[in-house]
């Protein structure tokens, strides 16, 4: 089974290198960009093929190592 | 005092923190390797600077979950003294032995540079050989400096007289401008409730030496070894 993560900063934490991606798109002339947020995609092959298991055992990942939830929230989305 | 220095794949002060201890205590460190899952009886732990398991996935992330630091906090639950050091700092936060977190620096720059601090409290064994209120001369190098914690843990570490040391101007003001990467409150070390955990950012085992350009951080490993000793 296939365990997606998204990593993204906790609402209210500053993302300065969103900021300077957001300048940089408009320095390229894309317009209308209310914001940037810049986070990190996380992809497992889990053995485990029972869905429910797989997402108390990625949940578990994501809280020990691969999120930092003191500024960081994380999203599964298993597949397969 | 009885002292190790916890060596992972990518630290690069644990030389010079091994040197600034000799120097005041006349005794070589124990080094201990990452992969060791024991210490021995120790007095003070040195969590050095660095780049450990080249900062992946987030600085001090991966050694944090690394064998040794189990031991470092079996160790620090009993009270001895552990003292991170800018990434050792960053690892102490990931592993739990301290709140908050370090991100990247406000500026998105690797800032090497002397910072002047103020120390907050002179009420810890790394920090009594300072006043309160004293400013001192500490190098900081690092890319992912910016402290930050919510609001309810800020004020916490403030009434618990936990901050060990601001970044401040020339006349001790933690001013905006003297603050070098973003940090909450010019944060740049704090303690743990049992005030035997110190992390900081500045790397005071750098200006330990006069033949380095400065003394400023030799108070510190003065004060641990005659606390210890």
């Amino acid at each position: 089974m296939k365990a997606k993560v998204h990593v993204t900063l906790k609402p209210g934490v500053l993302d300065p290198q969103g900021k300077a991606v957001h300048h940089a798109l408009e320095s390229l002339g894309f317009a209308g960009i209310g914001g940037v947020r810049q986070g990190k995609y996380i992809e497992l092959d889990v053995a485990e093929t029972d869905p429910a298991k797989a997402k108390v055992q990625v949940e578990e990942m994501c809280k020990k190592l691969l999120a930092n939830t003191v500024i960081e929230n994380f999203a599964i989305d298993l597949e397969g | 005092m009885k002292s190790a220095v916890i060596v992972f794949p990518g630290s690069n002060c644990d030389r010079d923190a091994a040197v600034a201890i000799t120097r005041v205590t006349g005794h070589a460190p124990r080094m201990i390797w990452h992969r060791d899952a024991d210490l021995p009886d120790l007095d003070l732990i040195v969590v050095p600077g660095g780049f450990s398991y080249g900062d992946y996935l987030r600085s001090g992330a991966m050694a944090a979950h690394s064998p040794i630091m189990a031991a470092v906090k079996a160790k620090a639950d009993k009270g001895v003294r552990v003292l991170g050091i800018c990434n050792g700092f960053q690892v102490l936060t990931e592993a739990g032995l301290l709140p908050g977190a370090l991100m990247r620096n406000q500026s998105l720059s690797f800032i090497c540079r002397d910072v002047l601090l103020r120390v907050e409290t002179s009420n810890s064994d790394f920090t009594s050989g300072y006043n309160a209120g004293q400013v001192v001369r500490i190098p900081v190098a690092h890319h992912d400096g910016c402290f930050f914690a919510d609001e309810a843990t800020l004020d916490r570490l403030e009434d618990e007289d936990r901050v060990a040391f601001r970044y401040c101007d020339a006349q001790g003001n933690p001013a905006d401008a003297a603050n070098p990467n973003g940090s909450r409150r010019n944060i740049a070390g704090i303690l743990n409730p049992g005030r035997n955990v110190l992390g900081m950012m500045p790397h005071p085992e750098r200006l330990a030496d006069p033949l380095l350009g400065g003394t400023d951080g030799a108070p510190m490993f003065r004060a641990l070894a005659a606390a210890l000793s």
